[in-house]
């Protein structure tokens, strides 16, 4: 079994709007190509051309309708990858050692050499955000981008997860939960955030923006009421215009 | 155990270099950093710099590198050696490709160059396509818009001089309410998605009108869960509820709108519903000062709304006195419209009630100073805050163009365009349909056409018809049947050649254009048409040439087959003079560039139309000594001149350091290589917004060559050319349309917009397709990553059809229409319109196309509508056939398609079930680790 290490005050992480995703996968592809390229072995892809096309992916997303009790059934759309919990159940679980949780920012992470692919770890994570690489046959996950967020080689603007860099409309935040100042902390703060499955105990480090209220055109009558007519036919209209035309 | 964890590099080398370029994962042309490790591609991400997607990218772009090994890329010229569609080719050499396509095509224009169709699909390239067609001399000449979004484009022109997309965006930096019409998920997909987040991120309402509620009507605050088809109806309502309510910006119509120009308002007069004009032919208005009528652009007026005048015994009222005749009539009212429309009467009245209260009760107001056509100078600029967007949703109706119209005037009612928080142009755009050409379609033995081929007709003298009155065009665009069809009509061509009407052609030359597949209606109808043969055994359609970079189901029908390169290994220009990529603060361009170079024996298809130029011997294509003018695609990127100091590139022009007009800059790619790949010019913050009126942007759109002299110009509520041609039809003139489309034409030329639709009870639901945001058309299904994504589209089903055919998760449907049927997988969504049906575009494959599986989903369980989707309308009572197109602009009507749905057991494969073609290119690798780097 592997230990957590002990509590740091740096929780790097994403929070993710749910307001704001339209379901668009670009976080899914940018993904798919960084790390296809970069931390550990290539995320293959098995029968690419053929019947059955699966491969490995460190975040996907996926669809789902909401009926509320009144008002048109709603769609949401929710991204879903590693959420690096401070009680990550996939690290104590791992045999080797593999399966780690970063002392100094809370990133968990697979060390690929360690990793005998039993696949312990993706039965122990409740979110199933880790996926078994068929062609390394070594276990996949999130990493949010360790190789990109401090890596000198890159200018410091790009220093963060390759979704968040590319997400279109601004859906995905990078950065220290741990830290009630930081950019990201003020926004869970004031939109809501939440963790996903807080009953399981795992105490996630990702954040979701929940979704605002939508189709509450009531609301918005207060402010707007509705429009008085001036006229109910051609001929008033055209006095009323008559009246209003010396004002302008 | 204590915890323990290895050392990693945090900062492992990220790539040898960066090249920039520009995406074609879509239409959308986003900037791209491509990663290069030993020269070849490791990675793809946003350019931060690039002023349409800004550094993000979506899924499409960042699996771009799937395409550039995707093992449908075409490898060697081809020729057919087995019977058309069944993909039996040989590869053969370039000079034997092109030394066959010169000797027939040379024979072409030397006897007849209208027998030669020349189409290009959904490239972007068209002015120079459109180029090589005019010098070649064939008046048959357009691109896809036809079968596109050209409703949005012409109404957008025609009324206000511009439109949305590459025309104009909303000012999501200012908008406090955004309505979102119709729009797939996929169009202008990045900008509208950082938009949104804008809009998010500021607590700004965006509204979304569509029957389908995925994507962007997932987020939007308020789903309008319109019934297909009646956008125009709806907005109609809107225009009445504000009208009615005096909520209409009247400053703005009287300076900037024709809404004050006196019409001709006698009924019996041969000029009645014309505008009134003086000597310099300048329409007239009252000026409220002096009571008497000026030229709608004398210095000081202020134009009365409700002028009219006597003269010459005729009645002249104003535009606007026939818009208040026309929307406040009671038809218009939310209670008469809320049923066909499925939106309650009361949710009419509140986003009007909202409209109205956000454009006028939170009014914008920049300190900025301009001075106006007329001359005035304004201290500052006021804004209305409500902006709109709309694309193919609303424009693939047969009322489309119409509907577009009407959001237009929406819009410009509520003085809500080139505002502060409004819609605002991007340059080239604003600019008039006056200034736009005019249909050419002159043509003769060995010579080049009298001009450019699309346009915009100002009434019937401007049609393309022969002296016999029959069209000059084979896809009959610019004639009676569509009088304003100013993007041509793709989808008519081969059914069109088929028939031989309105002649029989000899060669049809395509570009990335997927016919027989999903880019034509009735596709089991065209791959017949392609395949039919005469009585002598010949194909009626003589000759088939195509171009593209893969195996698509298009290649299986051409004779002979030009391998494109893929989009990382070519040259390109995204132009001003084509469909720039510009914002609305500035004109852009860009390029591409062989960011690799091709490992096949491929040509980018521009470069090969330089090469075929030169063969035929075309004017434009030669130089005085008949040697080639233009080496490759580049080298007429650079050196190629449309008039003096004009060339396809705006940037780094002359020394470098000239931007719009400057001489020819050998260095030029270079320059926009070591630039990102992209130029820009900043619009001066005085020029920002008014831009149609505002004289400081004209005077720089002059500078920058976008036109020659300041061209200033009202917005068109009421569409003048429509009323000539409804004039002709009601009579006058000495062109009038045939007796059989007399009563259509005057129906459909409506100069100021209202709805209309048909309605047929044997087919009740609607049926519709959707682009998804991670699938483009066929360009990407199979690219390996996204194909895990979307590579199967269920039929999704609202939760009433659903119970109503007591369907369960598993089951199948035959779906059907007057036309034909399908049998297809079946899903259920709630968020749907209670009356419709719909399913992801494209995604459906022949077997043996894009080296896939033959058991692949796309080919086993994928499915098109277009198989339910005629051309021609079913016959009436009157024996015709009408187009299924929009009788103006004669767009291809796609979202018409009515249909009726049962329950059936489960087939093992979708019907219809096409036969496979042979892959030319074998089929992919079974699994891939893709990884360059070492």
């Amino acid at each position: 079994m592997t230990a957590l290490p002990p509590k740091s005050d740096v929780k790097l992480g994403l929070v993710i709007d749910l307001d704001t995703c339209v379901g668009c996968h670009a976080c899914v592809i940018s993904c798919k190509g960084w790390n296809t390229e970069n931390y550990g072995a290539p995320l293959s892809d098995q029968d690419a051309y053929g019947e059955n096309p699966s491969g490995t992916f460190l975040n996907r997303v996926h669809s789902y309708e909401v009926q509320p009790e009144q008002g048109a059934a709603q769609t949401i759309h929710f991204p879903k990858s590693c959420l690096h919990c401070e009680d990550a159940p996939c690290v104590t679980v791992c045999p080797t050692g593999a399966s780690y949780k970063r002392a100094e920012d809370g990133i968990v992470l697979v060390n690929e050499d360690a990793c005998i692919g039993c696949g312990l770890c993706a039965w122990a994570c409740p979110y199933g955000a880790r996926e078994l690489d068929q062609a390394a046959g070594v276990m996949k996950k999130c990493t949010l981008c360790v190789d990109r967020i401090y890596n000198e080689n890159l200018p410091e603007e790009d220093r963060e997860p390759a979704c968040v860099r590319t997400c279109p409309s601004g859906a995905r935040h990078f950065g220290d939960l741990g830290d009630a100042d930081s950019a990201v902390s003020k926004l869970v703060e004031e939109r809501g955030g939440m963790d996903l499955m807080p009953e399981l105990g795992t105490k996630p480090v990702n954040k979701y923006l929940p979704p605002r209220p939508k189709d509450q055109g009531n609301e918005i009558d207060i402010l707007a009421p509705l429009l008085a007519p001036i006229a109910t036919e051609t001929s008033g209209f055209l006095g009323w215009l008559d009246r209003n035309l010396e004002k302008i | 155990m204590n915890h323990s964890q290895p050392v990693i590099d945090t900062s492992p080398k990220v790539s040898d270099e960066i090249r920039k370029t520009t995406c074609y994962m879509c239409a959308c042309r986003c900037g791209i950093n491509v990663h290069m490790k030993e020269g070849k591609v490791a990675y793809i991400e946003g350019n931060r710099d690039h002023p349409v997607n800004k550094g993000v990218l979506c899924a499409k772009g960042s699996a771009g590198i799937m395409q550039v090994n995707a093992p449908s890329r075409l490898r060697s010229p081809l020729k057919r050696v087995g019977e058309r569609g069944s993909g039996e080719f040989e590869e053969i050499s370039w000079d034997e490709a092109l030394e066959i396509a010169s000797t027939r095509l040379a024979k072409v224009r030397a006897d007849d160059p209208s027998k030669l169709a020349f189409f290009t699909g959904r490239d972007q390239s068209q002015s120079f396509t459109s180029f090589w067609a005019q010098g070649f001399g064939t008046p048959n000449y357009a691109a896809h818009g036809g079968f596109c979004s050209v409703n949005m484009a012409a109404a957008g022109i025609y009324t206000m001089g511009g439109a949305f997309w590459e025309f104009g965006q909303p000012d999501w930096d200012h908008t406090k309410m955004f309505m979102l019409f119709g729009v797939a998920e996929d169009h202008d997909s990045n900008p509208i998605k950082m938009g949104l987040g804008k809009l998010k991120k500021r607590g700004a309402k965006v509204v979304g009108v569509n029957p389908i509620r995925t994507g962007y009507n997932a987020i939007a605050d308020e789903w309008v869960g319109i019934t297909p088809g009646t956008d125009g109806l709806f907005i109609t309502a809107l225009i009445h509820e504000l009208m009615k309510a005096g909520k209409i910006d009247l400053h703005y119509l009287a300076q900037y709108t024709n809404a004050p120009v006196l019409l001709d308002s006698n009924p019996d007069s041969e000029s009645y519903g014309l505008f009134l004009r003086d000597k310099d032919n300048k329409p007239l208005v009252i000026d409220l000062k002096s009571g008497k009528k000026v030229a709608y652009d004398k210095k000081g007026i202020k134009p009365d709304l409700n002028g009219s005048i006597r003269q010459a015994g005729i009645t002249h009222t104003t535009v606007f006195h026939k818009m208040a005749e026309t929307y406040m009539a009671p038809e218009h009212d939310a209670a008469n419209v809320a049923e066909r429309c499925g939106i309650t009467e009361e949710t009419i009245r509140r986003l009007a009630a909202e409209l109205a209260h956000v454009a006028f009760e939170q009014e914008i107001s920049l300190p900025i100073e301009w001075t106006d056509f007329r001359g005035e100078k304004h201290t500052k600029m006021t804004g209305r805050p409500v902006s709109f967007h709309a694309m193919r949703g609303i424009s693939a109706h047969a009322n489309g163009f119409q509907t577009c119209r009407a959001l237009h005037i929406l819009q410009i009612i509520l003085g809500s365009v080139e505002v502060p928080g409004g819609f605002r142009f991007k340059p080239p755009y604003p600019k008039s349909s006056e200034i736009h050409p005019k249909p050419h379609y002159g043509y003769a033995p060995n010579k080049p056409l009298d001009g450019p081929h699309l346009g915009f007709t100002h009434g019937p003298e401007d049609l393309a018809l022969k002296a016999d009155g029959t069209a000059a065009r084979i896809d009959k665009a610019f004639t009676w049947e569509n009088p304003m069809s100013s993007h041509g009509l793709m989808h008519m061509v081969i059914s069109n050649a088929h028939a031989g009407d309105p002649y029989k052609i000899d060669t049809l030359f395509m570009y990335m254009a997927n016919m027989s597949w999903n880019s034509s209606m009735n596709t089991g109808g065209v791959m017949k048409m392609l395949t039919d043969k005469d009585e002598n055994g010949d194909y009626v359609i003589p000759n088939i040439i195509y171009s593209d970079a893969y195996s698509s189901e298009m290649v299986a029908y051409a004779d002979l087959v030009l391998p494109d390169a893929t989009y990382l290994e070519r040259h390109d220009c995204i132009s001003l003079l084509d469909r720039p990529i510009c914002e609305a603060d500035g004109a852009a361009d860009a390029i591409r560039w062989p960011v690799i170079e091709p490992d096949r024996d491929v040509r980018g298809f521009q470069s090969v139309l330089c090469d075929l130029g030169a063969r035929l011997g075309l004017p434009n294509f030669t130089n005085e000594d008949g040697s080639q003018k233009f080496a490759d695609y580049a080298d007429y990127i650079v050196n190629h001149q449309r008039k003096p100091g004009i060339g396809p590139l705006a940037g780094f022009r002359g020394d470098g350091s000239d931007s719009g007009r400057g001489e020819v800059n050998p260095e030029q790619l270079n320059k926009y290589i070591e630039n990102g790949g992209f130029f820009v010019e900043h619009i001066k913050e005085d020029a920002s917004y008014y831009k149609p009126w505002n004289m400081a942007y004209q005077e720089w759109a002059v500078g920058m060559g976008l036109f020659d002299a300041p061209s200033p110009y009202l917005f068109q509520l009421y569409v003048e050319p429509m009323r000539k041609f409804q004039l002709a039809a009601e009579g006058h003139g000495e062109r009038q349309p045939p007796e059989h489309l007399r009563e259509r034409v005057r129906e459909a030329m409506s100069p100021l917009p209202v709805w209309n639709n048909s309605t047929d009870k044997d087919f009740p639901i609607h049926a519709l397709t959707q682009r998804p945001m991670a699938m483009y058309h066929s360009w990407g299904t199979q690219n390996a990553w996204l194909r895990q994504i979307h590579g199967v589209n269920p039929l999704y089903v609202p939760t009433k059809i659903w119970q109503e055919n007591d369907f369960k998760e598993g089951d199948w449907a035959k779906v059907s229409s007057p036309h034909g049927e399908i049998t297809v997988p079946v899903a259920h969504q709630a968020a749907l319109n209670e009356n419709t049906i719909w399913t992801w575009n494209a995604i459906g494959k022949r077997k043996g196309a894009w080296a896939l599986d033959e058991k692949a989903p796309e080919a086993t369980k994928g499915f098109l509508l277009n198989h339910l989707i005629h051309e021609l309308m079913p016959p009436k009572g009157d024996g015709m056939r009408w187009a299924n197109s929009d009788p103006i602009t004669g767009q291809a009507a796609w979202f018409d398609l009515k249909v009726a749905i049962e329950k059936v057991g489960a087939p093992s494969e979708c019907e219809p079930n096409i036969p496979a073609q042979k892959s030319p290119v074998g089929k992919g690798p079974k699994n891939l680790t893709w990884k360059v780097g070492t």
